[in-house]
């Protein structure tokens, strides 16, 4: 069951063309995950699925990407609501220099969940999903950038979970932590694959293979392979896929 | 010791000569203004000087406070022009214009600074105090004009600093506020902002100062009547002004009372300016 179609998506940074011609479908509740050499464009294919390129001046695209049916580049697209329902965690861990308890809530203060109860329930849930409730039930109101690397960036990941979407978009979640807090975050994806669809761009090839259901390999702008994981590894269709797979380039 | 420690030797002795030299200045300055005008405030009586209300000099009658209040006045309407203006363009340049405009605003802003003080003054004169007179009544030479050409003269330096100071929040931040389906705003008003306080609360502090400070302008449009104002459009003096009006011609203990005036204001704008230093260190990791 796919719940993100893209179709024949073009991307450009003013003159140079980052994305050329991507056609392809990421299934509900999967983790997804895009490899590929540096530059190669998974990042700018990611972030084109929460339209966080709007960010960036003089940008083009052209093409479709249809989330639940509906192109989330159509004029009157409600930016709000798509970036509440496709979620972002970043790089680096990015919490606001503000408390445990500001940076989970952010989500919902910022939709207009102003209830109380409907927060208080929220955080505990969230904090719980990521396995920082223990830990940080006592010290809400610490500054979230006293936290360690792993907590910041779970803490990125219960922010976004409060506010309830539906698909999240993982930019190299672990490449900031070190080896034991990058297993534990894959743990956590795995876990959260049960309720969310999951894409992540990673650089790190033995990540998508332990974790991801289907792969995507991006070269200079290209989707040249896309598949279940499984087959992508051992059985590569293109000889460019085999080549990076197998370390001779990249 | 080889050649080269001995240069590296000379050159650190010259440029702490140097340094020393231009502290040495600033502190012979002070010592001199506090030299001069402390006697005078004590023999006279600290709280009459302070507190008194009669400033006539050659009946020896040193009644500071309509100054200090007209001072206090001025700047605070200069602040209140100032800082709504200054903040919202700031905001504005920072959150929601592109790079190229900002590029091009932000050293034309920074340009205005450069303006004397008594070219603003003379377009107080020319066009404001009688816009006053005309319309809103009074001599025109008003708490009202000082503080609107005072509010214009600061903003160069809140939006400047405003904008360094939003500009050195992360990026990260406001890429993770709207990736929660954030508006501009709402990112600048929760999360933008509050990072940068302590950055435009010294910008803010920094314009304080430069508004306390200021003579020529003041004195062309403010009214110098040495009276407690009871309303905006009253004519105001302030400290700086009452140096400046009377230093060429007074004598005596007369000119000792103008040194305790500078004294009172040294230490204004020294409280001010550490108050700015101390907000701007405490910043949020």
């Amino acid at each position: 069951m796919s719940i993100i179609e893209v179709k024949d998506l073009n991307f450009f940074y003013g003159r140079f063309q980052a994305l050329k011609n991507i056609n392809l479908s990421i299934d509900e509740r999967k983790i997804t995950g895009l490899i590929g050499p540096s530059g190669c464009g998974k990042t700018t294919f990611l972030r084109s699925l929460n339209r966080m390129n709007d960010l960036i001046e003089d940008v083009h695209i052209q093409g479709r990407v249809l989330i639940d049916g509906v192109d989330i580049y159509d004029q009157g697209t409600d930016l709000q609501k798509l970036r509440k329902k496709v979620g972002m965690v970043f790089q680096r861990p990015n919490p606001f220099p503000l408390s445990v308890f500001d940076n989970v809530v952010y989500g919902l203060r910022v939709h207009g969940v102003l209830d109380k109860n409907t927060i208080e329930d929220r955080l505990q849930w969230s904090l719980k999903c990521v396995q920082l409730w223990n830990e940080l039930k006592d010290r809400l109101e610490v500054n979230a950038l006293s936290l360690s690397g792993e907590q910041q960036q779970r803490l990125c990941i219960a922010r976004l979970i409060a506010i309830e979407p539906e698909i999240l978009l993982m930019d190299e979640p672990c490449s900031a932590l070190d080896l034991i807090a990058t297993a534990r975050i894959e743990d956590l994806m795995r876990e959260l694959k049960k309720q969310y669809t999951i894409v992540i761009v990673t650089h790190n090839m033995q990540q998508a293979a332990r974790v991801s259901d289907f792969t995507g390999y991006f070269l200079l702008g290209e989707l040249i392979e896309f598949g279940e994981t499984d087959q992508i590894f051992t059985n590569p269709a293109d000889s460019r896929t085999e080549d990076y797979i197998t370390g001779r380039f990249g | 010791m080889t050649r080269l420690e001995r240069n590296e030797k000379l050159t650190r002795l010259a440029l702490l000569l140097v340094a020393f030299s231009a502290v040495s200045i600033l502190l012979v300055i002070t010592i001199f203004i506090f030299s001069e005008g402390t006697p005078v405030m004590f023999r006279y009586g600290l709280q009459k000087f302070l507190f008194g209300l009669d400033w006539f000099p050659l009946e020896k009658s040193y009644g500071l406070l309509p100054m200090i209040i007209g001072s206090l006045f001025v700047t605070a309407g200069a602040l209140i022009i100032g800082i709504p203006f200054g903040l919202a363009c700031a905001i504005v340049l920072t959150e929601f214009s592109s790079k190229r405009l900002r590029r091009l605003l932000k050293p034309i802003i920074e340009l205005l600074a450069g303006i004397p003080s008594v070219v603003y003054g003379f377009m107080g004169v020319v066009i404001l105090v009688p816009f006053i007179r005309d319309n809103l009544g009074g001599p025109g030479l008003s708490v009202l004009a000082a503080s609107i050409i005072l509010g214009i003269m600061i903003l160069p330096t809140v939006i400047s600093i405003s904008i360094d100071s939003l500009e050195a929040v992360p990026r990260s931040y406001r890429e993770g506020s709207i990736a929660l389906g954030a508006t501009r705003w709402q990112t600048t008003r929760m999360v933008m902002f509050p990072a940068a306080k302590s950055g435009i609360i010294a910008s803010i502090i920094l314009g304080m100062g430069r508004a306390i400070g200021e003579t020529m302008a003041v004195i062309m449009i403010a009214g110098n009547a040495a009276i407690i104002p009871r309303s905006l459009l009253d004519p105001v003096r302030t400290l700086t002004s009452n140096i400046a009006l009377e230093m060429g011609y007074a004598a005596g203990e007369h000119r000792e009372a103008l040194f305790a005036t500078g004294v009172i204001l040294f230490i204004i704008i020294m409280v001010l300016n550490t108050i700015a230093n101390l907000t701007s260190k405490r910043r949020t990791p």
